[in-house]
């Protein structure tokens, strides 16, 4: 399979350094996911502990107070749902 | 020794956590992976003017897909067994930098490297590191073997696990030799911080990352950082598995200052060791009746070792 190359050696910065921090934001991670999680804002606390145990960095406070992941990025793990101290959070399957 | 530049002290609470991460999202890490979210927590934590010497492992690799980073620090990918060497070349060099007067601030180092480049093939060049003094944070994020080539056996990998070059079977149940306890062999270079933290207890990691931020000499800090196709249990459970392996005291939390034990935390009832390996496909086999034995040898070293910790512990506090 032919391979198109990136860029030629040339053209790469000294040490083929990368000069764009956090430029992997421009992957979205979001599509690996089977499961996506549901906020019952009933029974959300608004403590945010689902944004410390996000191993994907994605949650973050809204301007009401809640917490919500950007689907861009979240791959599905399930880890707000198992933290969340109040059950608030649900997996359930992605519709696509 | 208070380092000459500290960076801003700010006690961190439940309710005043940082929320910074210097990792951004989109790295190419398995969804509920325990070490990024050990790392974020970390960088969280340390704030923005640190260099980070990262050794090979899952943590370069997913971090690090070319031509994009994950990473918002300045950051070095160096070999499996130099990143403590390559951490000590950088701290020099600042040195020298600052002494010129080229630059008017010292960043701190910060060097991460899993298990296997901890206690196998960097072992080294970290203790080499630790040993001339230099002024730099070395993190161990142990998740208990080679994960980022397939879940090879390494000398942090628990006794009686089964790894890919350790598979149990008929002849052999695991894993046959005992862990590398690699936060004593670091305390035993009498280095002024060493620590053990864990992702779970989030609050207590952050506090021992600033604390050792602050603090000039050698550091390290190792962090337990659950991998889940590795340890073969579900995605969601890398917290619980590691507030499991606090609890089970399999993992206890303890910091070292100057050669002073304290214990960060005491589970308030002491779990069974089974209720942290039951819930790992990697140690399913030792739930069999032949391999009982194993829980029981594990049960018996680690109760020990919790009894020596606490006494540690105790004889730290009365020095105060």
């Amino acid at each position: 399979m032919a391979k198109k190359s990136l860029c030629a050696w040339q053209d790469l910065a000294l040490g083929a350094a990368i000069l764009a921090p956090g430029s992997a934001a421009k992957l979205k991670t979001g599509d690996w996911r089977t499961l996506i999680p549901r906020l019952d804002e009933d029974k959300c606390i608004k403590c945010g502990m689902c944004e410390l145990y996000c191993p994907e960095f994605c949650i973050s406070e809204g301007k009401d107070g809640f917490f919500r992941p950007n689907f861009a990025y979240c791959k599905g793990c399930g880890i707000c749902a198992n933290e969340c101290p109040k059950q608030a959070i649900a997996m359930v399957m992605e519709e696509k | 020794m208070l380092r000459d530049i500290t960076i801003d002290y700010e006690k961190i609470t439940a309710k005043n956590t940082p929320k910074e991460c210097m990792i951004s999202s989109g790295h190419r890490a398995c969804q509920g992976c325990g070490e990024i979210l050990a790392m974020g927590m970390v960088t969280k934590a340390a704030g923005k003017d640190i260099i980070v010497a990262n050794a090979t492992g899952c943590m370069e690799i997913v971090t690090s897909p070319f031509p994009q980073t994950a990473w918002k620090l300045p950051w070095l990918h160096v070999a499996f067994e130099n990143a403590g060497a390559v951490g000590s070349g950088i701290e020099a060099a600042i040195k020298v930098l600052h002494r010129q007067g080229k630059i008017k601030k010292k960043p701190h180092v910060i060097c991460f490297a899993g298990d296997g480049a901890t206690a196998d093939i960097g072992l080294q060049s970290l203790s080499g590191a630790m040993e001339r003094g230099h002024d730099m944070l070395y993190i161990c994020y142990d998740n208990g073997a080679y994960m980022n080539t397939g879940t090879q056996r390494s000398g942090a990998t628990p006794f009686g696990a089964s790894t890919t070059t350790s598979p149990a079977g008929s002849s052999v149940p695991g894993k046959m030799q005992h862990r590398k306890d690699i936060t004593r062999i670091m305390a035993a270079h009498n280095i002024p911080y060493v620590a053990q933290a864990s992702p779970s207890h989030h609050l207590d990691l952050m506090r021992k990352i600033q604390k050792a931020m602050s603090i000039s000499g050698p550091k390290f800090i190792n962090i337990l950082s659950p991998c889940h196709r590795g340890w073969r249990s579900k995605s969601d459970d890398a917290i619980a598995l590691s507030r499991l392996a606090v609890n089970t005291c399999y993992w206890p939390l303890f910091e070292m200052e100057n050669g002073k034990t304290r214990l960060t935390h005491t589970p308030k009832e002491k779990l069974p060791l089974k209720d942290f390996l039951r819930p790992q496909g990697r140690f399913a086999h030792l739930f069999r009746p032949e391999n009982e034995w194993i829980i029981e040898q594990s049960q018996t070293q680690i109760d020990a070792d919790w009894v020596a910790l606490q006494d540690k512990g105790a004889a730290g506090a009365a020095l105060e």
